[in-house]
């Protein structure tokens, strides 16, 4: 991993970072629930009976987000299918960059809002779905639309929806873990003698407390690392790295936020679309979604002419 | 205690071949699976010529060889067996096609018919999807050559016959075209 430069070593290098931030993830997980099991410490069973309801919760709800992913999304945003006949150009790029990288058609919608953004989502490539807002289609050349649809259709490709759901059910079982945890600090108390180890209990109120926003830290890192390997992988499709460094350039120019984007859907979009919080800081830059897009766009241009 | 360790290395082994080997065999169908979708789009291609010939014809009186060109490359473009005689053929119709709207700039009538343009604008079309499954091609030879170049896969690739596959590649007369557009 000497020289990080072409589009290739971009792509790998994401995907092992990946791999390094969910197994230190799956430590992670690990430990809090072995201390927090402890903290309970009502023997191992009891323990680890609240950590199965805990798991089973958090998959039972993240299941359903990530099962009707695009219906849910798509619905929230209002977006509009559209067929060949309404844009014909939007289509065929649509479509050409699906053969190039040999994934199924998705369903195309159009948002009618004038803010420039897009997203893709779906379980799988067979169900997945890509969304452009009016105003993208408007700003953008036909190139720098190439761009933003090969970074879409790299997150499908790349099962970005998948991944982010599993994360989701690990940051979901901690958090309500501890949530379980300290509430029964406050309310049961039950026979306090039954807890065992004081230090395990001690351990488990700090980690009830700071875990949560660890594992929601740790998720956000993933999102941003997905965000890197989609431009990546779109570039790998367009070969034309320029084309989505100056539409991210444009989106970037232009502060209008999206109205039908929330909390909830924002890491979806190709840049954040609440924008206005778009943090420079390093310790703000933790909690985004997405990468700052001047260094996206630093790495989209040391592939230039690399590929 | 022995026996169990060599048993065990053996299992091990075994499992690891049967996954080099499977691993190997999906890669090369993704491979086929690849050309077919090429096929697909230069099917689609070379099913627009007769359209376009007979959109032509009308107009052009004097050029009747630059048609022929065309239909002969279609034909065989239609009869190529293998991504070689394929990509051949395909670079041919192309050029034959590049010839044939260089002739059709002569005749205004035909430049302005509505049939003509959305021929034109269909082919141009085509040829984009033509250059995409071959990219996906490409990317599929790429992975396939590359598990049979690197170790350990290249050892069971020898051992059971498996075979690099070529890369579809532009014809120098292609590359220009795309510097042009630029």
């Amino acid at each position: 991993m000497a020289t990080v430069n072409t589009a290739w070593d971009h792509v790998s290098g994401n995907i092992f970072k990946t791999w390094v931030i969910m197994f230190l993830f799956s430590l992670f997980t690990v430990a809090v629930v072995y201390i927090i099991a402890r903290g309970f410490g009502y023997g191992e069973v009891g323990g680890l009976g609240i950590v199965g309801f805990a798991l089973i919760m958090a998959g039972i709800m993240n299941f359903v987000s990530y099962f009707w992913s695009d219906k849910i999304v798509l619905g929230v945003s209002g977006a509009k299918p559209i067929k060949k006949e309404d844009n014909p150009e939007v289509y065929r790029i649509v479509e050409n960059l699906c053969i190039a990288a040999g994934l199924p058609l998705p369903k195309i919608y159009i948002i009618d809002d004038t803010a420039t953004n897009a997203f893709a989502t779906g379980r799988d490539p067979k169900h997945a779905a890509i969304a452009f807002t009016k105003g993208i289609l408007q700003k953008l050349n036909k190139q720098e639309l190439e761009g933003v649809t090969a970074h879409e259709l790299s997150h499908v490709g790349n099962r970005d929806t998948l991944l982010m759901a599993v994360v989701s059910v690990l940051v979901g079982t901690i958090a309500l873990l501890a949530d379980f945890f300290l509430r029964s600090m406050f309310y049961g108390g039950r026979d306090r003698e039954g807890r065992g180890n004081q230090l395990f209990v001690i351990l488990a109120i700090v980690a009830a407390i700071l875990a949560p926003i660890v594992a929601t830290l740790i998720q956000l890192a993933v999102s941003r690392r997905r965000e890197f390997l989609a431009d990546a992988s779109g570039v790998l499709l367009t070969r034309y790295p320029q084309g989505l460094a100056s539409a991210l350039q444009k989106i970037s120019g232009d502060r209008e936020p999206l109205e039908v984007a929330n909390r909830g859907t924002a890491h979806l979009y190709i840049v954040n679309p609440l924008k206005g919080q778009d943090a420079k800081q390093w310790l703000a830059g933790l909690f985004n979604t997405h990468p700052p897009i001047e260094m996206r766009i630093k790495a989209l241009r040391e592939m230039e002419g690399k590929i | 205690m022995i026996t169990y360790i060599v048993i065990g290395v053996v299992v091990v082994l075994i499992f690891w071949l049967l996954m080099t080997y499977n691993g190997l065999v999906t890669l090369r169908n993704r491979v086929r699976e690849a050309w077919s979708q090429i096929d697909v789009q230069l099917k689609r291609r070379s099913s627009l010529i007769p359209n376009l010939v007979e959109a032509v014809k009308g107009y052009v009186k004097h050029e009747k060889g630059v048609l022929e060109e065309v239909t002969k490359a279609r034909t065989s473009l239609m009869s190529a067996k293998n991504p070689h005689e394929a990509a051949e053929a395909d670079n041919m119709l192309t050029g034959a096609l590049k010839s044939l709207f260089a002739v059709a700039e002569n005749y205004p009538n035909l430049k302005a018919s509505e049939n003509f343009i959305k021929l034109q604008d269909e082919l141009s079309d085509t040829e984009t999807k033509v250059a995409a499954s071959r990219q996906f091609y490409n990317t599929n030879v790429l992975d396939l050559n590359n598990s049979l170049e690197t170790v350990p896969s290249a050892w069971i690739g020898q051992m059971f016959g498996f075979k690099k596959e070529e890369f579809f590649k532009a014809t120098d007369e292609e590359k220009k075209d795309v510097e042009v557009k630029f």
